[in-house]
């Protein structure tokens, strides 16, 4: 009978197990004289981040008495740590944050604003790039983060593809675009690669493309309005690209770890859409003369309504969480990070852009695939939705998208019923 | 050879674990002593504090309407009774449409998995079960999918089963010529399938380590009383083996079940947080509806409703078990 009762214990035990919650880790410093800080995942590794960072929190040190601890949180978990860093009121005292968060973030209240006071205390408002400075929170209020590197999606191509096929300037249009990876899909090469089963690049992909069909994924009061005609029209054209069009590899319908890069870096696709694809082209012994970067294509005739939205507002921003013991500390590194010396000498090695405006002219940023991303954010970037829901959007939605490239590449028809069934379902999941 | 970690849960269930035991007759102290209580506390301790308050919380948490805007003081967020229950359970709205889609997807998945793991692990036993030159060298083998660190595994597996560098199509349509077209595995239907041969390949072993362990105390005279009295290898496997594996198969079968019907790590790491459709299993479901639109409180009723489905089936399975048990006996 003991059997028996053992069972049923481990049975309850184990059932249980499914309700556990997973809880936040980490420690508040102890005095004024430490910071604890979480940084993303810039560049080759977390381990190469960590060795690019060091060198400048030595610095920090010198001049303040301040020592940072640096952890480098990979994309995959940092958005569940802070999280849990928020719930619990423990954690770091400054982090950084994907910027398309900001709105998501600000709405639980931990982070530090960053109000007239404050970003007086680390420069003033005028230092940092507008454009950056509109993908920090929530229209009308403080900001909840400040810009630390800024990014734009542009077109990148292989030139010695384009120049084979006798295609002498970049697309503009994606009826140009479509033309062209016609004509380079061949031999094991395609036209295009995107990274089909990666729900936040689809996301940030239906975002632009709804731009420029005219359309919103929220309302004014910050609704979400996903199965609009002008997003279904709009996620139907970027899906189609492998649908339709046929000038995208099947198989980029699984890619969710940056295949695509690899792909365009291999020349197994001719072109990639990326933000700031540089530094990752380089590790993989892409040299910079072989690709050329250029804006990202519109459609030919602007849909009714539709924007001059060729990217979204990329970057990273950094935050102080309300729970920091020295809040003056954390300022101070704020104001350390985004000061110009620390802006040129860590934008340039990530292939970003500074998020201040002061060092925009510094030659650093004078190649040509800065040059491209610099006017895209100064002219056809938006920030994506600055609402509370914008991270489950990208969720909801990019998964949507990675659900109709799956469809596609099995060769199932993507109809525009489709698509909207598709957008309805993800809207009626946000509740 | 592998140290499981989770077999201990099951050696003490085993039929000799009667016959080892010591005799109980000990001579009576009138003072309680105090020392196995204090060994059994820290156990004791940290079963409170991992498992059972935790739920407790849970549960708690899954009468809220703990979103974003209440995650920083959730204790105080807004009391909703019942509501969250209602929205994810109700079939007919949205919620409750998709979580009975995965609960479905997940029920299909756990009899498969714990079928086709129950039957390999018990062949596999069964033939190990003699003596023979290489013995040791299978067991060892078969137990290796136990003993590699499930990140790692799976991780594997979804290099191997991607549709253009992966190893599974390669010899699939390369090199046996069984397909024309190289299918996709981790994405659209056949994720499914996908996901199915990784969680037997990885529960198999267990299944078989239990009945070894089962095996080893049939005492051989019965199979030499029934091989005298004319029975054959099936007759044997039927009348001998498979009735006095019985109590090692009841706790096998159960584990396994609750084991793959919660499983996380194998969805989780082969399609990453989004699992596609035909996949969705249910404890990736819960995460997905509680982690990334950061709706604790349904995601909490979900799982409540999950422990209260699984209590349930526990208590008609071990009702049923025990019954027959008893006219059995």
């Amino acid at each position: 009978m003991s059997n028996r009762y053992l069972a049923a214990a481990a049975a309850a035990v184990l059932a249980a197990g499914s309700l556990s919650a997973c809880g936040g880790s980490g420690d508040s410093p102890e005095s004024t004289k430490t910071l604890t800080y979480w940084a993303s995942n810039q560049g080759a590794s977390l381990e190469a981040d960590k060795q690019i960072l060091q060198p400048e929190l030595d610095k920090f040190e010198q001049q303040t008495g301040i020592k940072v601890n640096v952890e480098v949180v990979p994309w995959s978990d940092l958005l569940n740590r802070l999280l849990a860093a928020a719930t619990s009121g423990k954690g770091p005292d400054v982090v950084n944050i994907g910027n398309t968060w900001s709105a998501s973030l600000q709405a639980t209240g931990a982070l530090e604003e960053f109000d007239d006071a404050t970003l007086a205390e680390i420069g003033g408002r005028q230092r940092f790039v507008p454009a950056a400075l509109a993908a920090t929170g929530a229209a009308g209020k403080p900001p909840a983060a400040v810009p630390l590197y800024s990014l734009a999606y542009a077109l990148y191509y292989n030139k010695k593809a384009f120049a084979d096929a006798g295609i002498s300037a970049p697309p503009a249009t994606w009826e140009q675009l479509v033309e062209a990876g016609r004509k380079l899909t061949k031999g094991g090469r395609w036209g295009l690669a995107v990274e089909g089963a990666n729900p936040s690049e689809n996301a940030h992909h239906a975002f632009t493309f709804s731009q420029q069909y005219g359309g919103e994924w929220f309302d004014a009061a910050g609704k979400p309005t996903f199965d609009t005609p002008q997003n279904v029209a709009a996620v139907k054209r970027y899906v189609d690209l492998m649908a339709a069009d046929k000038i995208v590899n099947p198989s980029n319908a699984e890619y969710a770890q940056n295949q695509a890069v690899s792909d365009f870096a291999n020349g197994k696709a001719a072109m990639l859409l990326w933000q700031a694809a540089g530094s990752n082209l380089k590790t993989q012994n892409m040299a910079p003369d072989a690709y050329g970067v250029a804006p990202v294509p519109l459609p030919a005739s602007a849909p009714a309504g539709g924007k001059k939205v060729t990217s979204m507002v990329a970057g990273i921003n950094i935050a102080v969480f309300k729970h920091t013991k020295n809040r003056d500390g954390a300022l101070r590194f704020v104001k350390f990070m985004t000061s110009d010396e620390e802006q040129v000498a860590l934008n340039r090695t990530y292939g970003s852009l500074p998020a201040v405006s002061t060092v925009a002219a510094d030659p650093a940023f004078a190649g040509p695939e800065q040059q491209v991303l610099q006017q895209t954010l100064a002219g056809t970037a938006a920030p994506l939705p600055q609402v509370p829901d914008e991270s489950t959007f990208e969720t909801l939605v990019g998964t949507a998208i990675k659900d109709l490239f799956a469809d596609a590449a099995s060769g199932k028809p993507v109809t525009e019923q489709a698509v909207r069934t598709a957008l309805t379902q993800a809207q009626q999941q946000l509740r | 050879m592998a140290t499981p970690t989770r077999a201990p849960a099951l050696t003490g269930a085993h039929p000799g674990d009667a016959a080892a035991r010591p005799p109980a007759v000990r001579p009576r102290t009138r003072r309680r002593p105090l020392l196995p209580y204090l060994l059994l506390a820290p156990a004791l301790v940290l079963e409170l504090a991992i498992h059972v308050i935790p739920m407790f919380v849970g549960a708690f948490m899954s009468l809220q309407e703990l979103t974003r805007f209440h995650l920083r003081d959730w204790s105080g967020a807004p009391f909703v009774g019942l509501d969250n229950f209602r929205d994810v359970l109700d079939v007919d709205g949205p919620a409750g449409a998709q979580l009975l889609h995965s609960f479905w997807v997940t029920v299909a998945y756990t009899i498969a998995s714990v079928g086709l793991s129950w039957l390999l692990g018990t062949a596999a036993a069964v033939v190990l079960q003699r003596p023979f030159r290489g013995r040791a060298v299978l067991r060892a083998l078969f137990l290796t999918p136990y003993a590699l660190p499930v990140y790692t595994a799976v991780i594997t597996w979804s290099f191997l089963l991607q549709r253009d560098t992966g190893l599974v199509n390669h010899v699939l349509v390369d090199q046996l010529g069984l397909l024309d077209e190289r299918p996709f595995w981790l994405i659209g239907e056949n994720s499914f399938v996908a996901l199915l041969v990784v969680s037997v390949w990885r529960s198999w072993p267990f299944a078989f380590l239990c009945i070894m362990a089962g095996l080893q105390n049939i005492p051989t005279e019965m199979y030499e009383a029934a091989a005298i009295d004319g029975a054959g290898f099936w007759r044997r496997l039927r009348d001998v083996t498979l009735p006095m594996l019985r109590p090692v198969n009841l706790v096998l079968v159960l584990v396994l079940f609750l084991w793959t019907f919660n499983d996380f790590n194998t969805p989780y790491v082969l399609f990453g947080g989004s699992a596609p459709e035909a996949a969705d299993l249910i404890s990736i479901h819960i995460y997905r509806s509680s982690f990334e639109t950061w709706d604790f409180g349904a995601g909490s009723a979900m799982s409540v409703a999950l422990l209260l489905f699984l209590l349930a089936v526990t208590a008609v399975y071990l009702l049923i078990t025990n019954r027959r048990g008893r006219s059995h006996a």
